[in-house]
């Protein structure tokens, strides 16, 4: 985290950046903000990089795009996809910004924690591949790995897609099947999906943080949040309506979505929508061949591309 | 004091759910909201505190005050029905009762929201006694104590039992349903219990947090302060913070089209949003720095100003757990005490 710091602060100093994009101390070691910095004495006080810096910053860069000067944004491996997709989708101006890619060894979901039962934490620290936790009802202990997010049980990998310069070490921290959730819900019936769906998005409140935190949902203006829309946006007035708005957003985001795992980490509900995204990527990888949005800063879309290769609509009836 | 085992409370729901409907805390997946009680339900006493707060079920999410069906050129208007049946939420925690006290300063002034009313005129409150605080609580700043929840009735986890304290008439009325099923007991293992938890709220990592500066008259210093321009921008601009919060109580009105008809709903709004508040000229508050400073504002300046002092904040801490960004109201509260980052 030093050298980060260092190197931020000589940046700055020097005129290439005007402004640092990183994460903030918060009031518990588990609550880092993201924030924006613009002095050496800023960094030095508030600045952190931990496990619990799980935000993906990629989408502040297309505010950020607007300012004055380069901003310094500090990238880990996966957010760097979404960073390509911002740049492939003409969102961030690749000129505007000055990446740091940061070393990464999977990110820590506080939820997890809890759920695992531990209450009233008051601090954790690392100990190797241990987590030292205490709380207000004695001291606990967990592996790092088993406090992991979703998104890192599935890591896409240690390189980091796009920088300026790379400081610190990654590591691959993928230990699941990626599609392993997806196959288990394409072998249920049609009842046992729709009963399966149901019960997830049953829970949702419609607080739009999925959304709002996704770098593939860059609309200036949502539908949903049009007055003019005849739906009942903001509210699951009906069953279907309570659907119809993670459907329609699963449907947009799909060839664009990175998998970068943000909705899943923001839902207070803590309902899986990265399942509707991977069912679109393994599809599309079936379909048209493999591809990873954000791989690759010039890569076509297989869904706004037509190749000889595509496969036809006729493919919906042979599937049933 | 009454008191009746644990393993004998699902006779207990069952009774309640007779004659009456009941809420109570149900777990679905890993997480635990109010939900109506069914005997299929898994009800979790334990969860502290409820993904949403349990403001649902006086004033819910969504619901439906008329509809408007159109045969034929003649158009038929159906007020939706007021609340006429008895109702118990069990389980509801000191800091979300307050909430609906907040609630009452906004819904039972005049012009009285009937709908609202309706609900709190039949509702009866059981309140459980937080057993186990967790760091992100801060209701004894506003000097809510967790120990004794100012419900119809207190009820107070212990071991294998659960006791049971009729507060008020309703909660007296509602004791008197369930002789049956609740036997006498002594005080001793409520009043350790209740120094139990007043020890734990006691080191709450919030429990010094000061408020001091935060009042109605603060009007124009607060408003003006270029911290918030600090603050708001992780903001994401999404509603987690106001749609878990129990005393948010802003909502939107408007139709949904069925077709041959409208129905005419309101649904929870957050201050949060850019459409909130749109009219026909736009909107009054244009950055999301605004927007962010309002709902802080409202909680500590505006709401205090109108109702007493009374802040419309209770400590509950959902924001401070739910807020995908970490942003929350203890960090605004503590960047103002700095006085900003410079
Ligand atoms: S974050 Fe979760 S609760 Fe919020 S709108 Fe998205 S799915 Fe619904
Ligand atoms: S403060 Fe947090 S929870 Fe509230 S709108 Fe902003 S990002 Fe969402
Ligand atoms: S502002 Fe936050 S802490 Fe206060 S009552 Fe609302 S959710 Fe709870
Ligand atoms: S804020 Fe207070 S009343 Fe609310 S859950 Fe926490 S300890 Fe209980």
């Amino acid at each position: 985290m030093q050298k980060i710091v260092e190197r931020a602060k000589e940046l700055l100093a020097d005129g290439t950046v005007n402004r640092v994009l990183g994460w903030k101390k918060g009031d518990m070691c588990f609550n880092p903000e993201p924030a924006f910095f613009e002095t050496a004495e800023d960094l030095d006080e508030n600045f952190v990089y931990g496990g619990f810096c799980g935000a993906n910053l990629s989408k502040y860069m297309i505010d950020a795009s607007k300012l004055e000067g380069k901003t310094l944004v500090l990238l880990k491996p996966c957010d760097t996809y979404s960073f390509n997709q911002l740049i492939n989708e003409h969102r961030v101006d690749r000129e505007k910004a000055y990446i740091i890619g940061v070393g990464c060894k999977g990110k820590l979901n506080i939820e997890t924690i809890k759920q695992s039962g531990v209450k009233g934490i008051l601090n954790i620290t690392e100990n190797g591949d241990m987590l030292n936790i205490e709380t207000l009802y004695g001291n606990t202990e967990m592996k790092y790995s088993d406090a992991l997010l979703e998104r890192c049980h599935v890591c896409k990998g240690k390189e980091h897609k796009i920088y300026d310069e790379l400081i610190g070490e990654s590591q691959d921290t993928s230990d699941r099947e990626r599609f392993a959730e997806v196959e288990k819900i394409e072998k249920m019936s049609p009842e046992e999906k729709f009963a399966f769906f149901q019960k997830e998005l049953s829970k949702c409140i419609r607080c739009n943080a999925c959304r709002n935190v996704c770098p593939a949902c860059s609309c200036r203006k949502c539908v949903f949040d049009s007055t003019k829309f005849d739906s009942s946006q903001k509210a699951n007035t009906d069953s279907f309506e309570e659907k119809m708005f993670h459907i329609i957003r699963a449907f947009h985001v799909a060839g664009r979505c990175t998998d970068c795992g943000e909705c899943s980490r923001v839902c207070p509900q803590g309902i899986p929508l990265h399942l509707f995204n991977r069912k679109f990527i393994k599809d599309i990888n079936e379909f048209y061949g493999e591809y990873q949005a954000g791989a690759d800063v010039d890569a076509k879309g297989p869904l706004t591309e037509y190749t000889f290769g595509d496969c036809e609509p006729s493919i919906v009836k042979e599937r049933g | 004091m009454k008191k009746i085992a644990k393993s004998n409370l699902s006779a207990l729901f069952a009774k309640i759910n007779e004659t009456k409907d009941l809420y109570v805390p149900v777990k679905n997946g890993e997480q635990v909201n109010f939900a109506a009680y069914s005997e299929e339900a898994e009800v979790d006493l334990t969860a502290l505190k409820t993904v949403k707060s349990p403001k649902d079920a006086f004033f819910p999410q969504s619901e439906n005050l008329y509809t408007c069906f159109n045969e034929q050129g003649k158009i038929s208007i159906t007020p939706e029905e007021l609340q006429d049946k008895d109702f118990v939420v069990f389980g509801m925690k000191a800091c979300d009762i307050k909430g609906i006290e907040v609630l009452d300063k906004v819904f039972l002034s005049e012009p009285v929201d009937s709908f609202y009313a309706a609900r709190r005129q039949h509702g009866i409150i059981v309140g459980l006694a937080c057993d186990k605080p967790e760091e992100s609580c801060f209701c004894t700043v506003f000097g809510i104590n967790p120990a004794e929840p100012t419900a119809d009735v207190a009820v107070y986890d212990d071991e294998d039992f659960l006791y049971w304290n009729a507060l008020t008439e309703k909660g007296n009325a509602l004791t008197e349903t369930l002789c049956d099923l609740l036997e006498d007991a002594d005080n001793t293992a409520v009043e350790n219990k209740k120094k139990e938890i007043t020890a734990i709220a006691e080191k709450l990592p919030y429990a010094n947090l000061s408020l001091e500066g935060w009042n109605g008259d603060a009007l124009t210093e607060k408003f003006d302060s270029p911290i918030w321009e600090e603050l708001y921008k992780p903001c994401l601009a999404c509603g987690t913070c106001t749609f878990s919060c129990p005393t948010c109580q802003c909502y939107d009105i408007k139709d949904y089209n069925t077709g041959n008809g409208i129905k005419r709903y309101r649904c929870w709004d957050s201050c949060m949003y850019s459409d909130f508040t749109m009219m026909a000229h736009g909107n009054n508050r244009t950055s999301q720095m605004q927007r962010f400073r309002q709902r802080f504002m409202h909680k500590l300046v505006y709401f205090p100003a109108n109702n007493d002092g009374m802040y419309s904040c209770v400590g509950c801490g959902r924001c401070v757990d739910k807020c995908p960004q970490n942003l929350n109201i203890v960090k605004v509260i503590k960047a103002f005490e700095k006085g900003g980052k410079a």
